[in-house]
């Protein structure tokens, strides 16, 4: 009984330091004040004046259509280089994945700095760069999701196929792709929300006027961060919990349906 | 097979050489480097909109930061706007283009004793546009600080002991032990220095925190009597509690100016003066001034100012007050060891 309790408390105080910080902030959005230590009184106004920056609106446009386009083509290429990984000899199969699996460990900063010595031998920096940044950071993780799928999938329907008559390409679509769909959904999800997450090698890498949403919050730290801020990221977290939420329900839904169906 | 994989190489690296070519920039086209937060946003679309010049907008949080991003080459600003002692620094290294700023149309809106501070860094004016200004000095709380402050004293004489926050920053905390003992903020000399250290270690003991941009907020919800603050952070405070009062100590403290330069790299002069020009001109300037409110050296805009505001020391400093006041200087490498050191030992005691 007594164990129950505590271990009741402790889960308490866990979630407690998880989203007391959240909370926080998201009684900061309401703030009329500007203030941090003052309350104000409850106020919408910042959520309406987010809407009205068009700094702020350009900025959440470019991350997520960075978000979008480089989780896609790091999809892409990371498909074809998996496929070709997993065709390679025991050694060069070693060898190649020990190399995709060092940008995934290297320290952000270096592979910004690298990258944007790079790039400005090469080309001008802009959404461009930053998009070709983004994409070569997500591939290992495009890599990582889809390999393990590969691996446990029976490669002798693929030959089957093949046998009885389809092309090459046809059987691709047809058997390879639909078996490894969760492992594409996986990557790309990954990879969509690495590129959201990153600070580092955007910043290195970005051209001028060129503002993701991390890059536009760090330029605010001098002068202190402006509500709007606060109202932004709240906002962000009711998508991602109710988003949560929706994918719990339809999972448990699913989940009675195959119950059903197994009666 | 070999030479397949030369060919690709060599298609990969022709295509990566014309890129650059999709970039060109038309020549009516401003890179512009700024801190955050230290434009009115439409003041850029304003001056496109009278000029037909687009301006490309960029921003940073400190003058090292600027000072890297331009030196590493990747992009050409054509203008810059940072601190006193990068400005110097940039000029030193040749990265500043000369301006004749005498030609421009609002040039008289910036008052006279501008020019006069920034020849501390920029001799002779030639490369450097005051744009902001401010001091640092004392917010106090006049509800919990009965005697009048106006000297750096308050920090020192035990007092307020546990109340007090001093600023997190090596320099401009070894600017106030400095200038309580009468010296310069600038001084080189390793015995007085040695004292200012030894003066802010015996004050270790009183100080509440080592704060930045916390130390504004401390001294608003009322968790601190006083601290050291720079202007603009107090004026921002004044408007949260209105029982807060600053002032700049009667033996000086540290007084910066934030200028901007056309880079070395900046082939459209022209273009350059005519956004610092716009800069000057007296309801853009008043547009900036009211988004960020710090002090701003342009006269037309302290003149119209409507009488409460300009009675505010944090805003407009009275001539009397920045007497004592001295802008930074670069540092020489033994004197910032030095600074380092010292520093580290008070930190750490």
């Amino acid at each position: 009984m007594m164990g129950k309790a505590l271990g009741k408390i402790y889960i308490v105080l866990v979630v407690l330091f998880m989203y007391a910080p959240i909370m926080v902030l998201i009684a900061l959005s309401f703030n009329a004040s500007k203030s941090r230590v003052i309350w104000g009184g409850f106020t919408l106004k910042w959520y309406r004046t987010l809407f009205e920056s068009s700094a702020i609106i350009s900025a959440i446009g470019t991350t997520l259509l960075l978000a979008l386009l480089s989780a896609a083509i790091a999809c892409i290429i990371g498909l074809t280089a998996s496929l070709g990984i997993y065709a390679m000899k025991k050694r060069d199969y070693k060898i190649m994945l020990f190399f995709t699996n060092i940008p995934l460990l290297n320290a952000d900063i270096v592979t910004g700095i690298a990258l944007m010595l790079w790039f400005v031998k090469f080309m001008p920096l802009g959404f461009s760069s930053v998009l070709v940044a983004h994409v070569t950071f997500n591939i290992p993780y495009v890599i990582l999701c889809i390999l393990p799928k590969l691996e446990t999938m029976d490669i002798r329907q693929f030959e089957a196929a093949r046998d009885l008559g389809a092309t090459s390409f046809y059987a691709f679509v047809k058997i390879l792709i639909p078996d490894l769909m969760p492992g594409i959904f996986a990557g790309f999800f990954m990879a969509f929300t690495m590129s959201m997450d990153d600070f580092v090698i955007t910043y290195f890498t970005k051209g001028p006027g060129v503002n993701t949403l991390s890059t536009l919050i760090y330029g605010e730290i001098r002068k202190g961060i402006k509500p709007e801020m606060y109202a932004l990221s709240s906002l962000l977290f009711f998508i991602v919990l109710i988003m949560l939420i929706i994918v719990n329900i339809s999972a448990r839904d699913n989940k009675d349906k195959s119950d059903l169906a197994a009666y | 097979m070999k030479k397949k994989s030369v060919c690709m190489l060599l298609v990969l690296s022709m295509a990566l050489c014309i890129l650059p070519g999709c970039g060109t920039k038309s020549s009516d086209t401003l890179t512009v480097f700024n801190y955050g937060e230290y434009i009115e946003p439409e003041m850029l679309e304003k001056f496109t909109a009278e000029t037909g010049i687009k301006v490309n907008y960029e921003e940073a949080t400190t003058p090292e930061e600027m000072y890297t991003k331009y030196t590493a080459g990747a992009i050409s600003y054509d203008l810059l706007c940072t601190s006193d002692y990068m400005i110097k620094r940039l000029i030193d290294e040749g990265q500043a283009q000369e301006v004749d700023f005498s030609s421009m149309e609002n040039y008289g809106n910036i008052d006279e004793k501008f020019w006069t501070l920034s020849q501390s860094f920029d001799p002779g004016n030639k490369y450097a546009l005051p744009y902001f200004w401010g001091t640092v000095g004392i917010l106090y709380n006049t509800k919990k600080v009965s005697k009048p402050v106006d000297s750096w004293d308050v920090l020192f004489d035990g007092e307020y002991a546990g109340q007090i926050i001093m600023q997190d920053s090596m320099r401009d905390s070894f600017m106030v032990a400095l200038k309580y003992l009468g010296y310069s903020l600038n001084t080189t000399d390793e015995a007085q220095i040695r004292e200012a250290a030894e003066l802010l270690k015996s004050q270790k003991a009183d100080v509440a925190s080592y704060l930045v941009d916390e130390a504004r907020d401390e001294i608003v919800a009322e968790n601190a009597v006083m601290g050291v603050v720079y202007s603009g952070e107090a004026y921002l405070g004044h408007d949260f509690n209105n029982d807060l009062e600053y002032v700049i100590p009667k033996e000086g403290s540290n007084l910066w100016i934030d200028s901007w330069i056309v880079t070395s790299k900046c082939k459209n002069t022209e273009a350059a003066k005519k956004f610092l020009d716009f800069l000057c001109r007296e309801d853009v300037a008043n547009a900036n001034f009211e988004f960020i409110y710090y002090s701003t050296p342009n006269k037309a805009v302290v003149d119209n100012m409507d009488e409460e505001l300009r009675a505010n020391t944090a805003v407009v400093p009275t001539d009397e007050s920045i007497k004592g006041c001295e802008v930074y200087e670069a540092l020489d490498a033994d004197t910032t060891s030095l600074y380092n050191n010292l520093w580290k030992e008070i930190k750490s005691e």
